[in-house]
């Protein structure tokens, strides 16, 4: 059966196993607080992410502020200002964008989607956002211990991480590396939840080529984080040892002011090497949900079966395969062998295969659809044009060459913000929009969404192409104080304080957003059971919001695959997953 | 939408054998792993991961041995005991081995005694498995403690590298906090088994899971990885 991923079939096989228990809530803590419902851990782990994130929105108005108008605010010196490009950057990419992506839609949809009473582990399910929740606080105080947070980079790299000079070196460094530590273990409950419901709980005639890409998106990104993580675990346990113990793992013998210090034989590129395994996957864990998400978007919202199913799922294999072998083109300035750069740059620019195909994938399932501007759908266009746009830089800064001159410049800050920053952010909005619905039984408010999405839109280009031109002239990234630079025209300050005002107001178009989510949860249009008409199991659910359990009494039976839009001949233009298909009429050969 | 066998579930299909099989499960509905329950394979993932967590731990003290400039402590010396004026190199590593491995042949006993139902038997192999467990960590606390007493710190020792004290320590002690976890669940399994929670489904304290004599072998997968586990680091640590 379903040799053909778009065949439907007419019946599914028996159940296999029995159904699963649920722990039933007693009374309102256990229903809210300490739930183990997958949807209530969803919610949880969306606002606690979406509310570290606001912090991190915060710390890039005054990154913009100093680079801006230098000196303008004098709360703002060198110091403060590492501990905010810091925070800035490991909060967006770990604790916000990994926690959203995976725990966030991650529990909320794989159990809807594949038509499963809830997460195979509720109660590691519950500990998972709980630890979550922690490792977030502990970031968070390290702004308000003494010495504030650490300022050595989102990567962290030694041995200036822990010198005396950098600033957070007392406490912020410590809380910084046990907070990794305790959001990779939170995360690790979780992801053994997502990876095993997926494997082993779908329901009947649920082949994992009839899964919607969303899940498969977030299934591998689960599997990569469950890899990649443990090598980020033991660089911070290492550097924890390094800091607190007097260890030399990462540590070179070193003379500080005129003094020897006590560690010696260390390896500090062991640290890179540690750190970009981890890294680089990292792109793709925060990439591929988003690209799993973005087909689903697309598919429903121009009313078309999405192009090449097949291709996109082992697209989304293969890209995340490749990524754990491309790790050091991070570190082409590091200095490695020639042979080993040549082998990184090929494996990067080979990326780009599988990539390309998702995108052209998606511009066919578009091509002659009967698209639909909402609000996901613009979300999802905007998402496409930023990752080409993001993905072809990065074609550039994979070469050794190319990238020796543009390393550590605005081009990469540029590269890197287009492509892992404002892309997956996009999809995020997008989805936000297309499943609250779902999650509150309400709709969004339409002219907001669109205030909202222009804004964000065209202003993270105002904010991110001119970037590119800076960091070509040279401007480099990470400078606190670029006005001395020679190289640096009147016209690039000009430059620099029109992206700041632009991220100023793109920053509170936000409000526009936070507004909507918590107005239009009382005020918003009814949705309906399912306002989009689309095809995939959770928006079949009995209630919406759905209950615990999801199903009601009986689980749902799935007898085709999650795309069948527009069908020649259907009554409708889609066809949930679960109806089955009307006899076949026998077709003369 | 409402099948007949939506609720008597059947057994898992008969299973093909060879490439063929493995294709046919992976492209079938609801399981990807036809006789695995979701305890098995959530074991199986999880002790992948920590596959790559001890892998870098291992890598890394690679790494770290090789690019020191300073000689590295020769391990059988370092290790070696003094018994009735007998100079023996690498004693207590090969002793504590032993005892390792032979707790992970009790391990897949009880794990057969569960099957077969044999409440009585289960509990003491499994008892016996935490004994020789609980040995081990207790024998590497002595070589911890007799290090320390020579003068081997985190920081530095007497002999060459000071990254030896550093991955000493952060390797078996990573591995060591393994065993002792082990043999806590060991006992709190030897007293489900013991009181017949497994028998009769009774639900988990905390995870309200009902048990299942599978627990033992999930159980046994963890001990028998954490055993594997010590083999590389005795061939990669103390060994080379």
């Amino acid at each position: 059966m379903a040799d053909i991923p778009h065949e439907a079939s007419a019946s599914a096989p028996p159940a296999e196993i029995e159904e699963m228990e649920l722990p039933h809530a007693h009374g309102w803590w256990s229903t809210y607080v300490f739930s183990q419902d997958a949807k209530v851990i969803a919610v949880q782990y969306a606002a606690t992410a979406l509310a570290i994130g606001a912090v991190a929105l915060v710390l890039s108005w005054l990154i913009r502020l100093q680079l801006g108008f230098p000196g303008a605010v004098a709360f703002i010196d060198a110091e403060r200002y590492y501990q905010f490009i810091t925070m800035h950057g490991m909060i967006m990419v770990v604790y916000l964008l990994t926690a959203l992506f995976l725990g966030g839609f991650g529990n909320y949809l794989i159990p809807l989607m594949i038509g499963a009473r809830d997460m195979v582990f509720p109660y590691a399910n519950m500990l998972s956002f709980w630890v979550y929740l922690l490792a977030v606080l502990v970031l968070v105080a390290s702004f308000f211990v003494p010495g504030g947070p650490t300022g050595a980079g989102w990567t962290l790299y030694p041995p200036q991480a822990i010198l005396s000079n950098t600033p957070g070196q007392q406490f912020g460094i410590v809380l910084m590396l046990v907070s990794l530590i305790l959001f990779i273990a939170g995360f690790t409950m979780g992801g053994l939840n997502y990876t095993v419901t997926v494997l082993q709980a779908r329901t009947r005639g649920m082949t994992l080529m009839r899964m919607p890409l969303t899940v498969w998106g977030i299934f591998v990104a689960t599997i990569m984080a469950l890899l990649a993580f443990p090598a980020l675990f033991v660089a911070a346990v290492m550097m924890l040892f390094d800091k607190l113990l007097g260890t030399s793992f990462f540590m070179p013998t070193l003379v500080e002011f005129g003094e020897q210090l006590s560690y010696g034989g260390g390896s500090p590129i062991l640290f890179q090497h540690l750190f970009w395994f981890f890294g680089h996957p990292e792109v793709y864990i925060v990439a591929l949900p988003a690209f799993g998400i973005v087909s689903d978007l697309i598919s429903t919202h121009a009313r078309r079966n999405i192009f090449g199913y097949r291709m996109m799922v082992w697209a989304i294999v293969i890209i995340g395969a490749l990524s754990f072998i491309v790790w050091a083109h991070h570190m082409y300035v590091s200095g490695m062998h020639p042979y080993f750069g040549f082998f990184f740059a090929t494996t990067t620019l080979i990326i780009a295969v599988p990539t390309a195909i998702k995108v052209y994938n998606w511009v066919l399932t578009l091509w002659r659809g009967d698209i639909h501007f909402t609000p996901p759908m613009l979300f999802a266009l905007g998402f496409i044009v930023t990752f080409v746009n993001g993905g072809l830089s990065g074609l550039f800064l994979g070469n050794v060459v190319v990238d020796v001159p543009l390393s550590d410049t605005m081009f990469v800050v540029a590269h890197f913000h287009m492509v892992m920053g404002v892309a997956p952010i996009l999809v995020i909005f997008g989805a936000i929009y297309h499943w609250y619905p779902k999650v509150t039984g309400r709709m969004l408010d339409d002219a907001m969404a669109k205030f909202h999405f222009w804004v964000t839109f065209l202003g993270a280009y105002l904010i991110f192409f001119p970037m590119h031109y800076l960091g070509l002239m040279g401007a480099p990234r990470r400078y606190f104080e670029s006005s001395d630079i020679l190289l640096m025209p009147e016209s690039a300050h000009a430059l620099n304080a029109f992206i700041s005002i632009v991220a100023f107001i793109v920053g509170f178009a936000q409000i526009v957003f936070v507004f909507n989510l918590i107005w239009s949860r009382k005020h918003g249009k009814e949705a309906g059971g399912n306002p989009w008409r689309a095809t995939t199991l959770e928006w079949q659910t009995p209630e919406t919001p759905p209950g615990h359990g999801n199903w009601g009494k009986d689980l749902p039976v799935v007898y085709r695959w999650a795309y069948d839009y527009s069908v020649p001949g259907a009554a409708e233009d889609f066809i949930p997953q679960n109806q089955p298909a009307t006899v076949t009429r026998e077709t003369p050969a | 939408m409402n099948d007949t066998g939506a609720t008597q579930p059947h057994a898992a299909p008969t299973l093909e054998p060879g490439f063929k099989g493995i294709v046919k499960d992976w492209s079938s509905d609801q399981r990807s792993f036809k006789t695995a329950s979701w305890g098995k394979v959530m074991m199986w993932v999880f002790l992948l991961s920590d596959t790559f967590i001890f892998g870098c731990f291992l890598l890394s003290y690679m790494t770290a041995r090789m690019s020191t400039t300073v000689p590295w402590p020769n391990a059988s010396e370092v290790f070696a005991l003094e018994v009735f004026g007998m100079h023996m190199p690498l004693l207590l590593i090969a002793i504590m081995t032993f005892v390792l491995i032979t707790s992970s042949g009790t391990m897949a006993m009880a794990v057969n005694y569960a099957y077969r139902r044999d409440r009585k038997k289960t509990t003491a192999l499994i008892l016996v498995t935490a004994f020789f467990g609980a040995m081990f960590v207790g024998m590497q606390a002595f070589e911890w403690s007799k290090l320390i007493h020579e003068g081997v710190r985190p920081w530095g020792n007497p002999w060459g590298a000071e990254q030896f004290g550093a991955s000493f320590f952060m390797i078996t002690g990573f591995h060591g906090t393994h065993v002792s976890i082990g043999v806590i669940f060991l006992l709190i399994m030897a007293r489900k088994v013991w009181r017949g929670d497994l028998d009769n489904g009774k639900p988990g304290f905390l995870t309200g899971r009902k048990g299942r004599y599978e627990m033992v072998e999930i159980m046994g997968l963890y001990w028998h990885f954490v055993d594997l586990v010590w083999v590389f680091i005795f061939a990669f640590f103390y060994l080379w």
